[in-house]
Order: structure tokens, then C-alpha cells, then sequence
């Protein structure tokens, strides 16, 4: 079942590097075979067609691969995708009003677009993921670096917000705009708490 | 990217028998590192064991202290809330690492295990002798703002990039291992090792031993402790050099401190010396620049192409001058 869409010439060439695993990429499940040294980002983007996370450096550095796995955000180039079977994969192109993958725009997304928070646009898919799971880092109390007092909740202002998503890069220089948008989401979720 | 196989064992016992049975396999945790460094050629392991799905993740109470698990997240350890009240110096150091995404991927038990950034040590084109034993050090004489000025070797002048690391040292924590032969303990000063004529070894473990957990000792100095660190841009950069600080002030007198350095050596480096010109001592500027005269006389600064690091000895200086004062008020 695995070998589902995969050639015949490509069925012969399995080797013992490869791995079967299930990845539920925005609602979907999807089982496919990969080569031990393929990326997460790789599997999304060459396997699965998936071209919403971004290869910006491959090492980490500039953020643009960024995905939620299992609601946590992490970089999909540094992980491996065997590491990953069963797990739980949103892309920004999968995030939604409602549900991952159910339409409609994330608060998120309609923010950058208001905010200008983007030039050439390579950078945003990774800038969204980030923003969505540093939002729900921050609602759920957690420090920064730049957090005054590590006892009290942190306050979600310009430097807390620089801080925590300087590990995504925007090389059109559209920080004012992202900052302004996940500021903007970041106070509707307050507001509704 | 050399081909490699991989595995998932359900248990620690397992993984360390299948990591000490070949000698070109690797334990995979967070992958932060490792996996930047099979992409780069720098490691071209034979096998992965992942031990990500084996490794305790909880942080528990421990005779006054914390037990935390080896598979504990770098984020989730630094949002705890012991963590941020008892040791605020670890939180803050964790903290001042990587980024967002970065600690949510990383453990307690790979991040001391993290190796240097060196630009050389990374770039499989020039030689190294960390990289490739007995291939010669480009760093020397090359661009060395990263690099050393403390307790480094003419095979060798790369510093330690973590600044978890920096934290636990000056924390006294303990360090529990599994190995091929068993359980062991050894104190978290004597995990890293100097360079010498083996800059490939960057710790004391043994091929297919395996860090379980990290323990911290109840420490009541740790209460008012502080990471400052000291880099290029203002976030998702290494440090120049960091200083981690702990402070107790008695009726105007030192009664108690810790102090660690970052960024200057092969090794997180616990600042003995300074701690002892500390003790008894009124806090002022005057004795905190003491204390890093004290621990900084030995200091040898690298020449290099792009100005050298020379500059980290008055940096340090007035970095642990300044994290001292402000801990200092602290208790007032």
C-alpha cells in the first residue's frame, strides 16, 4: 500500500535505507516509503507535493521550512521524516478559520495581508506557522529571554514578539508589518479569553 | 549525504547496545546539530539510533533538587516553574539559545552534547583537527571572533557554543549516564574536556554511552542567579561570551557565588578562581573586576585575520562586572 504512487522502476529500487511511515499531513493521512536521510521537509515538499513550507538555508538558520508538528513548531529541514511516523503535520497553507484544512483564512493570515507583513512572500508560510505556535507558547505563559520577571505572564509587546520569532529570517525586511500582525492576532485572542 | 540505517528502540538498555556494537553509529535526539552535520559531511554516521521516543521527558523532585529527563525539551525545561523560581540562571540561559522552534526540538541530554560552531570545524573542505585528527587547525590564524581565549591548544582553539551548558556548570548539576557497562555519575564539570592532542573528543563519554538525566542539587544561592550573554545580533546568535552568575550578600559581605563563562573555551568554564576572590569580599566594582582579573590572568587571545578576539577580555570583564552588580541589587 505504501508504494502507492511510486513507479515501477522506483518500487525495484527500495533498499533497506528505506522506511514506511503515516504522516497526517492537514487532516489527510498519507503512508509512503523514505530514505532514511529524507527531511520532513523533503517528504512534504517532494512526496507529497506540499510546497507550502519553504527551503530558505537547509540548516536551520532562516525559519522559512517552519511547520507544526503535533501543534509544536519546528524547523521540518533539521528533522528527519522517519523520526516522525504518526505524527500530526500543518502547513500554513493548511491553517483555517476553523479546523486545519476546513477553508477559510486563519487570523493569521488575513493579518499579514492587512499589515503588509510580507514583500517577495518566500518567508511568510514559515512566519505564519511560527506565529501561530509562538501564540499558543505565549497564551500558555511561557518566558522569553526579553520577559522581565520569569514568575509573572509576559506581556505580548514589540520586544517579546521580536524575541520570539527572530528565528525566522525575512530578507525583504518586513519585520514592522510581522510584528504589527501577530500583535494584532495576539491581542484578539486576549480579547476573547 | 552518506546512507545510513536507522532505528527506534523501545528502551535505553537496547539503544546503548546497538550504538556500542558499531563503532559508525550515532544516537539521534533532537537532531538540531546532527542532522545539519550529515547534510554538511561533517558526521557520516552508519546508523541512527533514535532515542527521542526512549528517553524520560519528566522533571521531578529530587531531595530538594530536579531530576530532569534526558528528552526533556529545551522549552519545556525552561518554562518550568521550579526551573524559573530555584535556578532562574538555567531559564535564562535556555533561553538565550537558538530560537523558538529550535528549543522546542532540542533535549537536556543532547544540547551539552551540541558541537562547536568553528567555521572550520564545519566546512569539511579546510583542514581540522577536531573533524579530521591530525589534518591541522585553520581557525588559527583565521578569522577567531569565535574562538577561544582560555584553556586552548596548538591543535585546537574552538569554544563550546551551549549555553544550557554554561548554566550547569555553574549550578554544580550531576550527570547520569548508561553504558554499555552500566550506570554511572559524574559531576557536570567533568563532562567537557580541554582540547589538548584529542580536540576530537569533546567529552569524557565513552563510544555508545547515553546521558538518562541531569540533576540539579538543591542550591539556595541559585535563587538569585542570572545568564547574560554577549553577541553579534540581539537574538539566534552564539555568544561571544556569556557569563552565568549566582550571588548570595550577607550584611554587605559575599557570602556565597557561582560563576561560569561561555563562548571562551573548549568547555563550558567554571570560574574558580573569580569565585574565590569573591567570597568574603564587599560587592563593588572593584571586586568584581578583581574576580575576572583573577580568573582571566591565564587568558591567551588568538591573532587573526579578521582582528583577532583580544576584545573578550575586557567584554568578559565588564560582563561579569555588570551581571554581578545587578544581582547585587537584587538583594538589596
Amino acid at each position: 500500500m505504501f508504494l502507492d504512487g511510486l513507479s515501477p522502476e522506483r518500487r525495484g529500487t527500495l533498499r533497506r535505507m528505506d522506511h514506511e511511515l503515516t504522516l497526517r499531513v492537514v487532516g489527510a493521512e498519507h503512508r509512503l516509503s523514505v530514505d532514511s536521510r529524507t527531511s520532513l521537509l523533503d517528504a512534504l515538499r517532494q512526496r507529497l507535493g506540499n510546497t507550502s513550507p519553504k527551503k530558505g538555508c537547509d540548516h536551520g538558520q532562516c525559519g522559512s521550512c517552519t511547520v507544526l508538528v503535533d501543534g509544536v513548531r519546528v524547523l521540518a529541514c533539521l528533522t528527519l521524516a522517519v523520526t516522525r511516523d504518526g505524527s500530526e503535520v500543518v502547513t500554513a497553507d493548511g491553517l483555517s478559520a476553523g479546523p486545519p484544512g476546513s477553508g477559510g483564512d486563519h487570523p493569521l493570515h488575513r493579518a499579514f495581508v492587512d499589515e503588509d507583513a510580507f514583500q517577495c512572500g518566500y518567508c511568510t508560510p514559515g512566519q505564519v506557522c511560527s506565529a501561530v505556535g509562538m501564540l499558543d507558547e505565549f497564551a500558555r505563559g511561557r518566558p522569553s529571554v526579553v520577559t522581565g520577571d520569569l514568575g509573572a505572564a509576559p506581556e505580548l509587546d514589540d520586544a517579546e514578539i521580536a524575541e520570539r520569532m527572530s528565528g525566522n529570517l525575512c530578507r525583504c525586511g518586513a519585520y514592522p508589518g510581522i510584528r504589527a500582525a501577530v500583535a494584532r492576532v495576539g491581542r484578539e485572542r486576549e480579547g476573547t479569553r | 549525504m552518506r546512507p545510513f540505517d536507522y532505528q527506534a528502540p523501545a528502551d535505553a538498555g537496547t539503544a546503548v547496545a546497538a550504538v556500542a556494537a558499531r563503532p559508525d553509529a550515532a544516537f539521534l535526539g533532537g537532531g538540531t546539530n546532527l542532522v545539519d552535520h550529515l547534510r554538511l559531511g561533517v558526521a557520516e554516521p552508519g546508523l541512527l539510533v533514535d532515542v527521542t521516543g526512549l528517553l524520560p521527558t519528566g522533571i521531578s523532585d529530587d531531595g530538594g533538587g530536579l531530576r530532569i529527563g534526558a528528552g526533556v525539551a529545551n522549552a519545556d525545561l525552561a518554562a518550568d516553574s521550579r526551573v524559573r523560581r530555584h535556578y532562574p540562571v538555567l531559564a535564562r540561559a535556555l533561553l538565550s539559545g537558538a530560537s523558538g522552534q529550535l528549543r522546542n526540538m532540542a533535549t537536556t541530554g543532547g544540547n551539552p552534547l551540541q558541537r562547536t560552531r568553528c567555521l572550520y570545524f564545519q566546512d569539511v573542505t579546510t583542514p581540522c583537527n577536531k573533524r579530521s585528527p591530525g589534518s591541522g587547525c585553520a581557525a588559527i590564524g583565521g578569522a577567531t571572533r569565535q574562538h577561544a581565549i582560555l584553556g586552548a591548544s596548538e591543535h585546537c582553539i574552538a569554544t563550546h557554543p551551549s549555553d544550557m551548558a554554561v548554566a550547569l556548570s555553574a549550578l554544580d548539576a550531576q550527570v547520569e549516564v548508561l553504558g554499555p557497562d552500566g550506570e554511572r555519575t559524574l559531576a557536570f564539570g567533568e563532562l567537557h574536556r580541554l582540547p589538548g592532542d584529542a580536540p576530537e573528543r569533546d567529552t569524557v563519554l565513552e563510544h555508545g554511552e547515553l546521558i538518562t538525566a541531569i540533576v540539579l542539587p538543591p542550591l539556595p544561592v541559585a535563587a538569585r542567579s542570572d545568564y547574560r550573554k554577549v553577541r553579534d545580533r540581539a537574538s539566534y546568535a552564539f555568544a561571544l561570551v556569556s557569563v552565568a552568575a549566582a550571588l548570595e550578600v550577607t550584611e554587605c559581605r559575599i557570602t556565597d557565588s557561582r560563576v561560569a563563562f561561555g563562548g571562551v573555551a573548549h568547555t563550558p568554564w567554571r570560574a574558580r578562581r573569580a569565585e574565590r576572590v569573591l567570597r568574603g569580599a564587599t560587592p563593588s566594582d572593584e571586586a568584581f573586576h578583581a574576580a575576572a582579573a583573577a580568573e582571566l590572568a591565564d587568558a591567551r587571545p588568538q591573532d587573526g585575520v579578521d582582528g583577532g578576539n583580544a576584545f573578550k577580555i575586557p567584554l568578559l570583564t565588564r560582563t561579569l562586572a555588570g551581571t554581578l552588580r545587578d544581582l547585587a541589587r537584587q538583594e538589596a
